[in-house]
């Protein structure tokens, strides 16, 4: 091992080898005993055409057991995560993950069910779909619910096509998409990658819509209005009527994006809204495991405009006699197609439907009651003491799931940055909340402390961040050079930023 | 520059740019205020050279750490210009926002818009 430096923690001098950094050729994890008496091998070309057989072997790591279980266990510990500690990361709700869910997922006939089986011996996992996107259509108050989105942003551009296809069928080819300029940077993303030319909406003194302004961007060359209600700085647009009818007045559609669904969950629905198309982070609100990339879903509903065009097949539920068959119906001759292989994720499907039927109606509101609960009393908490006075909210007023505070008296009275108090944080256990966004605030904080946590950890929290200013106080450069006790201290973001290595080099 | 500065000999548009005006030209950059609020820039992409820029539209991005910002033009007319230095060091917006971290240079379509900017006094004032 290198010397260490004072900024960097042993395991950071020693750089974390990948698994195949690890191989030494010939060792491996399992052997195969000798072949028994009388028993011949036979040639691997005899059992696989030539032309399918590999003229390299494969580059595999070799490996003992140990080595494999240690290595995998030892980065696990490295993370942090939510059942590591409290994970207030605005807008993404970082709610537990309940075991149930991954018990329910693991059993055999769901976990090993081969995505191409025929649907007639399929008809519990299509009767698992369909009640899930019954259940979905009921929480978004939304007719028609398809599955075949894979994740937030795919349900994002799959919400755009069919706005294009909704449009082109009616013979019009409106070229605008309208956004908050608090919307998250996927929508202006999306919108781009559709096709779409983004036009951005103004914010009010009260956070919402700047209705003015919006009226002043409308006309028949809109194709949709982009909307989150509750928004990013975590206030309901208390304007959505009218915001809907001017929209829906000018021949456009409202999209809704459901990244905040966490917060309205049985309280209100995005279809008595107005909205006609809504996508749900399954990973958010129906305690989906967030993975980097990993298996995802991002399901999207519709109204009843807009249902001719969704993705096929769709799961139905067929009535012939007394028999029941669930279904995959191709027969869509306007839908925009197919977004992917098979069905989608299905253990995800059925991790987000054991959520929803363990929790059933009413405890799905009440998570959302309480989820606006803990938002609201630690905003309360931190307007007090110093966390008042160096850490302001930003659109002081109730909030729904999650607030946004500014640490621009901070950074200004402290010399110490949003950054710099988020990483100490780290030191205290605490995953930081999402920070520099949403941009139109100075320096933000944004904080989404959601329902599964107790008071006493929203309390811990708080009394954390006090520490930190008051260490300020003092000294500001045990924030501005914290982290001191995570696997890796403050990284170069600038330099990952400006010289990236996408590419381990090995040695 | 660690600490705050604005130049007299600038002019200054509240979307916190400003213009260095000679002639029947300018060097358009971003003041120390937006790159301090930026934090450390990692990308600058410009115009083409021939192009037209705006007032108060935008005609080129930052990238910071943080976030993409829009750069909004102070005044008007034809690029004539593109600081080629900032592609392998925009750090240079940091360092040194209204030397080496200028951005565009322009061929003024209407100089009298300039009579429409800050200087550096009212700038400084309205940061307050």
């Amino acid at each position: 091992m290198s010397a260490t430096t004072l900024t960097e923690t042993p395991q950071q001098a020693d750089r974390a080898k990948t698994i195949y950094e690890k191989s030494v050729p010939g060792r491996r994890a399992a052997q195969l005993p000798p072949l028994g008496e009388g028993i011949n091998e036979t040639p691997i070309d005899e059992l696989i055409p030539a032309h399918l057989l590999r003229e390299q072997p494969a580059e595999l790591p070799e490996v003992s057991e140990p080595e494999i279980i240690r290595h995998y266990n030892r980065l696990s510990r490295r993370n942090f995560d939510l059942d590591t500690g409290f994970y207030p990361l605005g807008s993404c709700t970082m709610k537990y993950n309940p075991r149930l869910n991954e018990r329910v997922a693991g059993l055999p006939g769901h976990a090993k069910l081969h995505p191409a089986t025929d649907p007639s011996d399929a008809q519990g996992a299509l009767q698992l779909m369909y009640l899930l996107q019954e259940s979905l259509s009921e929480i978004t108050g939304l007719p028609t619910v398809s599955l075949q989105p894979s994740a937030g942003s795919q349900g994002e551009l799959a919400g755009l096509l069919l706005t294009r296809a909704y449009h082109d069928d009616q013979g019009r080819n409106p070229t605008k998409v309208l956004t908050p300029d608090t919307a998250h940077g996927t929508n202006p993303a999306s919108v781009t990658m559709a096709g779409y030319e983004v036009v951005k909406v103004a914010t009010n003194e009260q956070g919402g819509v700047d209705v003015e302004d919006l009226k002043s961007k409308i006309d028949d060359d809109v194709a949709c209005l982009m909307l989150t209600n509750p928004n990013t700085l975590g206030v309901f647009d208390e304007n959505i009527a009218e915001i809907s009818s001017l929209v829906h007045d000018a021949g456009g559609l409202l999209y809704y994006d459901g990244a905040n669904l966490n917060a309205i969950m049985g309280q209100a629905r995005p279809g008595d809204m107005g909205f006609d198309i809504v996508h749900v982070n399954l990973h958010k609100s129906f305690s989906q495991p967030h993975g980097g990339g990993g298996p995802g879903a991002g399901p999207i509903a519709v109204s009843g405009r807009v249902e001719p065009f969704i993705p096929r097949p769709q799961v139905v539920r067929n009535e012939i006699g007394d028999e029941v068959f669930f279904d995959l119906d191709y027969d869509r001759p306007k839908s925009i197609g197919r977004l992917r292989g098979f069905q989608g994720n299905f253990g995800v499907f059925v991790r987000s439907l054991a959520y929803i039927l363990s929790l059933g109606g009413d405890g799905l509101s009440e998570a959302s009651r309480l989820a606006v609960l803990n938002a609201n009393y630690l905003k309360q908490r931190l307007s007090e003491g110093r966390a008042g006075k160096y850490l302001p909210v930003a659109f002081d007023r109730h909030c729904m799931h999650e607030f946004v505070l500014s640490g621009a008296p901070m950074k200004k009275d402290l010399g110490i940055k949003t950054l710099d108090l988020a990483k100490r944080l780290l030191d205290f256990g605490f995953h930081p909340p999402t920070v520099y966004f949403p941009l139109l605030v100075d320096e933000a904080l944004m904080v989404e402390p959601v329902e599964t946590e107790a008071k006493s950890d929203l309390d811990a929290f708080a009394e954390a961040i006090e520490s930190i200013l008051e260490e300020a106080e003092g000294d500001a450069t045990v924030a501005q050079n914290a982290p001191y006790t995570t696997p890796v201290r403050r990284l170069d973001e600038v330099g990952a930023t400006r010289k990236p290595v996408i590419r381990q080099q090995i040695a | 520059m660690a600490e705050a500065s604005y130049p007299e000999d600038l002019k200054y548009h509240p979307e916190h740019d400003w213009a260095r005006i000679e002639g029947g030209e300018a060097t358009l950059g971003i003041t120390w205020y937006a790159q301090d609020s930026l934090g450390e820039v990692v990308f600058f992409e410009g115009p083409e050279i021939g192009s037209e820029v705006t007032k108060d539209q935008p005609y080129a991005e930052v990238e910071s750490v943080k976030a993409v910002s829009d750069v909004v033009a102070p005044v008007s007319g034809e690029v004539i210009a593109v600081n080629e230095s900032l592609a392998d060091a925009p750090e240079a917006i940091n360092a040194d926002p209204y030397e080496t971290g200028w951005l565009i240079k322009i061929r003024l379509s209407d100089p009298s818009e300039a009579d429409t900017l800050m200087d550096s006094a009212a700038y400084a004032a309205s940061l307050e």
